[in-house]
């Protein structure tokens, strides 16, 4: 393997009837990431369960009472590598809370894909799966037009398919939208490419993977680093080092650079960027360093360095998408834990603005009820303000979950508007 | 193609290090679970990287069962003392002294499952909130479903129908008095991936890892290593083979497998080229198709 082979995360949407198990199962097993022991242990399984050959929808199984009911309860993921990428999976069940499983596979990944039934095309559920896609901004979407086998190959019944998404999905934001015509079941147009359709021009789904352009899905930009910690040494060696620890949020900085630190607003300028023992001259998104500054100014965690032409907006009022992850509905008015990069403040929901119905896409201002796996319009209200960019713009000062301090549970996850 | 991306090596290795300050911000008391595995050394490794030039802020915590290869325990204190960290022990020994587990009987004895209780005490007794390991999702099926800050109740068990989503990188270590957390900052690795870092970054691994001569003997479709702790039934007979090991455990339960890769680089080839999951020599998982999943549940690793 290269060493600057990129890594690739993917999640994938569709439930066991659309194939999904199947197709993950024959993704990792055309190419060669499933070891002799796994096989013989699935092989055994298909055997026991009166399965003809082997079930490959079996490799994702995991927890006992989802392999005794045959279902997928919880995200899961699953690994791969090619001689071009390295993969990791959020494999996302059709089920059970649905919603709450895709949004947490989605929220970290590069791309999506989608699975539809040539059969059936478009359906209730590819919009519900489309729409989250978009509203967690997922870069790049794969629509997979599966069981192609069923509808002897025909180009009309993939045609129909594209027809169908792109009516509706003209309403969404979504920027890069591919259309792969497969049979997970029969391999085509997984790995290798179909012998059956000769009429598709395109790559197979994994080519596809491994060669679509992923370094600008972060927000190269808006230099924004938000403090995790503070390095002071103990020793003799490094008594006057103090330096920032965190991870690069987005953008780039460089060694000189005029920067502001939020809240206080202070100025100075980048005096190192350190990994390690090593002294870098500029670091990026999502690179995890310390830096150190030319002045001392008081900063600690939950602070934000930016460059100080470019910095983000401090807003106590946030409008944003939320969604709600929690069998115990919202609470109007509490007070819930906001955790936004990584910083920590007390927020109040102060309004439901509408819900949106997930079938339809429609609003519903008069339904203003949060609970489990619903999708709302929000006004929030922070005791202090926070350093938020728009989702849209930057997914990681764009997002934030609220937690229920009376639970310790994290109950919703918003994106800021 | 733009300068502005980490190949899959430095991202993984960011996002470990975020996930280990996340701890220490987040925690008042955590420590490296410690094994003398490869997996552990590479989570202490990465420790030092994320902290540096600050020492590791953390102690490494050891669950010794007693039944360890002499080689671990003193590649674990030859790196305490380079570290200069402080080193907790939990000793399995004395839990069975104690009357706190009984020991298994027969042939296929094995002290890993008394290793929970011995744990769980020592997470208590040193009022640790948040155990870091080197599990990865990769491993077992159990473990694909781990999150990086999984969540344990005051009695350390695990609940994975029922664990808090984890959403981009904001993660929730918010917990009650009694209940610990655990940590897993190398989730998204795998073998292949710990093995090509090790190469990358020169991280010292114990000698058991490479090729070399042992007794053993073969059970369970493993070169089980011989030790004053093999007890061997009649049919068995102890070989001298040139072996190493893929995982390290217990040395009444790791397997062996016959090689040549004395050296990082050929192990890595070596591991590229495998058609068996590692796990596939270990006799802890081999006792059901649940058996990691059950562990886990009650505190497990």
């Amino acid at each position: 393997m290269l060493d600057n082979n990129q890594l690739l995360r993917f999640t994938t949407a569709g439930s066991v009837d659309d194939g999904k198990s199947t197709l993950i199962g024959r993704l990792l097993y055309d190419s060669k990431s499933i070891f002799e022991d796994q096989l013989e242990a699935i092989e055994n399984t298909s055997k026991q369960k009166g399965h003809e050959g082997v079930d490959l929808a079996l490799f994702t199984d995991g927890l006992r009472d989802e392999r005794e009911q045959g279902i997928t309860i919880d995200v899961a993921y699953r690994y791969f590598t090619t001689p071009k990428r390295k993969f990791i999976i959020a494999d996302t069940p059709g089920h059970i809370q649905y919603t709450r499983n895709m949004v947490t596979g989605a929220s970290t990944a590069n791309a999506a894909i989608i699975l539809v039934d040539a059969r059936h095309g478009v359906i209730e559920q590819t919009k519900r799966h489309a729409f989250i896609a978009s509203l967690l901004q997922i870069p790049h979407i794969i629509v997979c037009v599966n069981k192609m086998d069923l509808v002897d190959f025909k180009e009309e019944a993939y045609n129909k398919v594209i027809t169908q998404f792109e009516e509706f999905s003209s309403k969404l934001l979504v920027k890069d939208v591919r259309f792969i015509p497969i049979s997970a079941l029969l391999g085509d147009n997984v790995v290798n490419r179909s012998e059956n359709m000769h009429w598709y021009q395109g790559a197979p789904m994994l080519h596809t993977l491994e060669t679509m352009h992923i370094s600008s899905d972060i927000n190269k930009v808006d230099a924004r680093f938000p403090v995790q910690t503070v390095l002071r040494p103990q020793s003799e060696q490094y008594r006057d080092y103090r330096g920032y620890a965190g991870r690069v949020a987005s953008g780039v900085f460089r060694k000189g650079d005029e920067v502001t630190v939020l809240p206080s607003g202070f100025t100075s300028k980048i005096k190192s960027i350190d990994v390690n023992e090593e002294e870098l001259d500029e670091a990026f998104a999502p690179m995890s360093v310390s830096i150190t500054l030319e002045d001392e100014i008081d900063i600690s965690r939950g602070d934000m360095i930016a460059r100080s032409n470019n910095k983000p907006e401090p807003r106590q009022d946030v409008e944003a998408m939320l969604c709600w992850l929690h069998n115990d509905p919202a609470k109007p008015r509490a007070k819930y834990t906001i955790r936004h990069t990584s910083n920590e403040q007390k927020a109040m929901i102060k309004e439901v603005i509408y819900k949106i119905d997930i079938n339809t896409l429609n609003r519903k201002p008069e339904d203003i009820q949060l609970g489990m796996n619903d999708i709302c319009k929000v006004k929030i209200r922070t005791t202090k303000p926070l350093l938020v960019d728009a989702y849209r713009e930057n997914r990681t000062t764009g997002s934030f979950i609220l937690v229920d301090e009376s639970t310790n549970e994290t109950v919703a996850a918003g994106m800021v508007v | 193609m733009s300068k502005y991306y980490l190949n899959y090596l430095d991202e993984l290795e960011s996002e470990a290090i975020y996930i280990l300050r996340e701890v220490w911000a987040q925690f008042q008391n955590p420590v490296i679970l410690f094994s003398g595995g490869k997996d552990s050394i590479v989570v202490t490794h990465l420790a030092k990287k994320a902290f540096f030039p600050s020492k590791i802020p953390f102690a490494l915590m050891h669950v010794d069962t007693g039944h360890n290869f002499p080689e671990t325990i003193r590649f674990r204190d030859d790196l305490i003392t380079s570290l200069g960290v402080r080193l907790i022990v939990g000793s399995v020994q004395e839990s069975i002294d104690t009357g706190r587990v009984a020991e298994e009987k027969g042939k296929n004895a094995t002290r890993n499952a008394l290793q929970i209780t011995t744990l769980l005490d020592a997470i208590e007794g040193n009022k640790v909130d948040c155990a870091i390991g080197g599990g990865r999702r990769d491993e077992e099926k159990a473990r694909a479903k781990e999150r990086f800050f999984s969540h344990r109740d005051d009695f350390g068990q695990w609940d994975p129908k029922n664990q808090r989503p984890e959403l981009w990188n904001l993660f929730n270590g918010k917990h009650f008095e009694g209940e610990h957390f655990r940590a897993f900052p190398i989730s998204n690795w795998t073998e292949m991936d710990v093995w090509n870092y090790i190469k990358r970054e020169n991280i010292e691994i114990p000698s058991l890892y490479f090729a070399h001569e042992r007794e053993v003997v073969w059970r369970n479709s493993s070169w089980i290593p011989n030790s004053e702790f093999l007890q061997l039934d009649g049919s068995e007979k102890i070989e001298t083979k040139k072996i190493r090991f893929r995982t390290l455990g217990d040395i009444t339960i790791t397997g062996g497998i016959e090689s040549d890769a004395d050296t990082v680089e050929k192990i890595a080839q070596e591991v590229a080229a495998m058609r068996q999951t590692e796990r596939g020599n270990r006799s802890d998982d081999k006792r059901s198709e649940t058996a990691m999943e059950d562990r886990k549940k009650q505190g497990y690793f």
